[in-house]
């Protein structure tokens, strides 16, 4: 079963297209890589998917549904959530804050009750502080829970915006570099608890990446942008020995 | 539930009210009018605070919510005699000219009528940012203030409203004050209110986490307008006369030098800026009049206060961004713990 | 309307439209440079008039040493404004910026009260200005002639600046990228400097025209003219030189022409440019010639 699937997408800004024509698909559970040279157009791939671009032409399917036109936070709503490339936290507020507001968009209480406190929406905040500790603590993050977002060191602040999207109760999760700026020993940790995810939350996966070794050791198929053209897509070992993909990619960097 | 610390909320709360009761017997009416200016100002700084503290919206058209709760009370609650003899240039739409109710209602009604106009106002022009916004607030304030200028049957236009009732009394500033500032604790505390200073501090994260921009803002502004047309009511009502002057962007200005005193998203912070400002607002009027030293007497120079609050708005931003006390509260617990360090150094 | 009042309201429109022009064209400098709405701009304008003033009638000066001292102390002023309130918060949030310029805006205006008093005072004209003349049975004050006149002298020698010269050259480098133009070894708070100074001098020539043509002087008459010469510099555009001129003659031109044609609504006179603010930011938020910029994720 495909979960998502972009038809012909395409993406121009004035002039110049970012990316042209992109055809690509995350099965139900899969966890998909995005690579190609800076510039190739991966980012604008996520923001047309979340609806923070609307696309030039082509469309989205999710779940079956047309998503293309929709509103970011409407997405959201069906099942998106996304990291970003330079950390977005809601940095004056506590870790938990962080997680909690990621939930704000199932709670059902209107928001007299939530101002007068009723005991029906203190209930539901109850609920939704015990769920977001629960997932503070699977991620690792139960210690800093009233920890300052940006008081984290840089690889727990990653870690906590996988969180807070995991908070939105997602189906299938977009990670923007996920790596970026972890030693080795992190990135390896990080490969592990990508699977990890995947399999506790029941998800599917699409992730931009840079660091090599982690594309290649978590996804099961990838897709190679570049200039905002698919050049490529494959498992691993197809990926790693296609000329276009080296000349274009792997002779150049890494 | 009651746990301790509703306890000592609920002993506070009856301790100001004590504490107001007896000021409100002994001082002269002088300095009961700086009390329910301070009050009122609570309310203003505080529902300002909303949009632009936590929120981040920059709004600079407060004056105008407040003309309209201000217009909206006092025409609800003038008696038939007092709409004749204030509308002789124009006689008074005829559906206003015989209605009138109780203070409460009335200052409910503008509170409402301005979070309406506020929502309606606010809606088109929320997908502009910063400067933008404080732009287009401003000028809907001002389009607001030129309407009433010149309407003259509904407003008595620039002739302005005189010889209210003044039914404004420190009960009821602090009153509504002390259920403002409850109310804001409890929003700041609720998820709506979370969902806010998200939006305040990452827009686009905010969006991506599935808060609804549109929605929320337009909450900001609703709750902002709601309240600043309950203080712009009182205040016409301590006042007893209202004209469109009154609502220029001076009027913005001191309450956002509030809230920029206090901390741009603090509750307490603006609440003791609000009272603080309030005083030396009164207090340095003698600057822009007659000071007499008892052996001599400087004539003051108007334009001297204001000189000096322009000057500490711009004093304070410089050097703390966020205001005095920045985002920081003043809660029960903050409270126990300074206590406790307190006691630690004595013993 | 008759053909001849309609050639006097477009004279009019004519000058008021140039005045909104000047002033405009500050805002806009100073946007492009550093997206800040220069606030304080409308006092800094009417800065320029009260030293006109006070050259004139107070110091006894000659007409063209007055304009001269005006026109200096007015870019001085703009530097100076720069300097105290946006120079400390250049990497602060754009809120706080705006607040401290609120700040700058009202301390001007108090501070003219102080020194010049809140009692209205005539700008001084020479009898010259004061004069009418007949064109083809048409009957217009000289200075809506010269106002136009002087305006575009202004714009030109403005433009050559910007374009032709060294400094222009650093001026849109700094205000295409910043960084960039530190690392090309521009010095970009020299050239924040120049920018606000050119701004204001551009105000003082407007100005002292204002006050040629409306004489009567108080610490206010900085607000609205200010406002909605920004107002112009957005319908224009903001960040454009040329877009600011032509929100400026546009908005002018508006104004009078709907007061004269529609007398009724004359007490609505100050909420015309607002209502137009308010629907360019709606519907064309870049302004007539501006450029869109979004947001990058």
């Amino acid at each position: 079963m495909t979960i998502l699937r972009t038809n012909n997408l395409t993406m121009k800004f004035g002039g110049l297209t970012a990316v042209s024509d992109l055809t690509l698909e995350v099965p139900e559970q899969g966890i998909i890589g995005l690579i190609g040279p800076n510039g190739a157009g991966k980012t604008t791939v996520f923001n047309m998917i979340t609806g923070v671009y609307k696309p030039t032409s082509g469309n989205i399917l999710f779940n079956n549904t047309d998503i293309t036109r929709m509103e970011p936070h409407v997405i959201t709503k069906n099942g998106i959530a996304r990291t970003f490339q330079n950390i977005r936290l809601f940095k004056d507020l506590s870790v938990l804050d962080n997680v909690m507001i990621a939930n704000h968009l199932r709670l059902d209480s209107n928001f007299f009750s939530a101002v007068a406190r009723t005991p029906g929406y203190r209930e539901k905040e109850e609920g939704i502080r015990k769920k977001s500790l629960e997932l503070l603590d699977q991620v690792g993050l139960l210690e800093f829970k009233d920890t300052k977002s940006t008081a984290l060191p840089y690889g727990k602040q990653r870690k906590l915006e996988i969180a807070r999207a995991l908070a939105t109760e997602p189906k299938l999760l977009l990670l923007d570099e996920p790596a970026a700026g972890m030693n080795p020993q992190e990135s390896i940790e990080l490969m592990a608890f990508i699977k990890e995810i995947r399999n506790r939350f029941d998800l599917s996966i699409l992730m931009i990446e840079h660091h090599m070794q982690v594309i290649m050791g978590v996804c099961e198929h990838i897709y190679v942008l570049d200039y905002g053209i698919k050049i490529a897509e494959g498992n691993p070992g197809v990926i790693q020995n296609d000329p276009k993909v080296i000349e274009a990619y792997l002779g150049v960097e890494e | 539930m009651i746990d301790k610390k509703n306890i000592i909320r609920l002993g506070l709360i009856l301790l100001v009210l004590a504490v107001l009761t007896i000021l409100n017997n002994t001082m002269g009416k002088y300095e009961i009018r700086i009390l329910n200016l301070a009050g009122i100002y609570i309310i203003l700084g505080l529902s300002l605070n909303v949009i632009n503290g936590f929120t981040g919206l920059f709004s600079l058209g407060h004056a105008g919510f407040m003309a309209i709760g201000a217009y909206t009370s006092s025409l609800l609650t003038m008696s038939v005699i007092q709409k004749e003899s204030n509308f002789f240039v124009e006689p008074i739409v005829p559906w206003l000219a015989n209605v009138q109710i109780g203070f409460l209602p009335a200052l409910l009604f503008g509170g409402i009528l301005a979070a309406v106009l506020g929502a309606m106002i606010a809606a088109p022009i929320l997908k502009l940012t910063d400067d933008y916004l404080a732009i287009a607030t401003l000028g809907f304030s001002e389009i607001i203030r030129v309407i009433f200028t010149n309407t003259q049957s509904l407003t008595n236009g620039a002739l302005g409203i005189k010889g209210l009732t003044r039914y404004t009394t420190v009960h009821y500033t602090w009153g509504i004050a002390i259920l403002t500032i409850l109310f804001m604790f409890s929003l700041r505390k609720s998820s709506y209110g979370k969902a806010l200073m998200a939006i305040r501090e990452d827009q686009t994260a905010a969006e991506a986490m599935g808060i609804n921009l549109f929605k929320h803002k337009l909450l900001a502004f609703t709750i902002g307008s709601f309240f600043a047309g309950i203080g712009g009511g009182l205040l016409a009502h301590l006042m007893g006369t209202i004209d469109p002057l009154m609502f220029r962007f001076l009027l913005t200005f001191n309450v956002l030098l509030i809230v920029v005193l206090g901390g741009i998203g603090s509750i307490s912070g603006t609440v003791i800026s609000a009272i603080v400002v309030t005083i030396m607002l009164e207090w340095l009027r003698f600057l822009d009049g007659v000071i007499d030293l008892g052996f001599m007497t400087i004539q003051g120079i108007p334009g001297l206060r204001m000189v000096l609050f322009s000057l500490l708005l711009m004093v304070v931003i410089i050097f703390k961004q966020n205001g005095l006390m920045g985002r920081d509260e003043i809660t029960i617990d903050s409270l126990g713990g300074f206590f406790a360090r307190f006691r630690k150094k004595e013993a | 309307m008759s053909i001849n009042t309609f050639f006097q309201h477009l004279s009019n429109g004519l000058a008021l439209g140039s005045l909104y022009a000047l002033i405009a064209i500050g805002y806009t400098m100073v946007y492009g440079i550093l997206r800040l709405i220069n606030f304080a701009h409308g006092e800094i304008f009417m800065i320029s008039t009260y030293v006109v003033f006070y050259g004139v009638s107070i110091f006894y000066l000659p007409w063209w040493v007055s304009i001269i001292v005006a026109i200096v102390i007015t870019g001085l002023l703009g530097i100076i404004v720069e300097r105290a309130a946006y120079r400390p918060l250049r990497n602060s949030p754009r809120i706080s910026v705006m607040i401290s310029a609120i700040g700058a805006s009202f301390l001007i205006q108090n501070l003219a009260i102080v020194i010049f008093g809140g009692r209205p005072k005539s700008f001084p004209i020479p009898d010259y200005f004061n004069t009418v003349i007949q064109v083809q049975g048409v009957s217009v004050p000289i200075v809506n002639f010269f106002i136009p006149v002087i305006t575009l002298v202004a714009l030109v020698i403005l433009i050559y600046i910007i374009e032709k010269t060294k400094t222009g050259m650093a001026m849109r480098a700094v205000s295409r990228d910043y960084e960039t133009a530190r690392l090309m070894g521009i010095s970009v708070d020299n050239i924040v400097s120049i920018t606000f100074g050119l701004g204001s001098l551009m105000a003082a020539i407007g100005g002292v025209m204002w006050g040629l043509k409306y004489p009567n002087l108080i610490p206010l008459i900085g607000l609205m003219p200010g406002l909605k010469a920004f107002i112009a510099a957005v319908i224009g555009g903001i960040g454009n030189i040329k877009g600011a001129v032509l929100g400026g003659f546009l908005l002018g031109m508006t104004e009078i022409m709907i007061i004269a044609s529609l007398p009724n609504v004359t007490g609505y006179r100050d909420a015309f440019a607002f209502i137009l603010l308010i629907g360019i930011l709606i519907y064309k938020p870049s302004g007539l010639l501006g450029q869109d910029i979004g947001e990058k994720v």
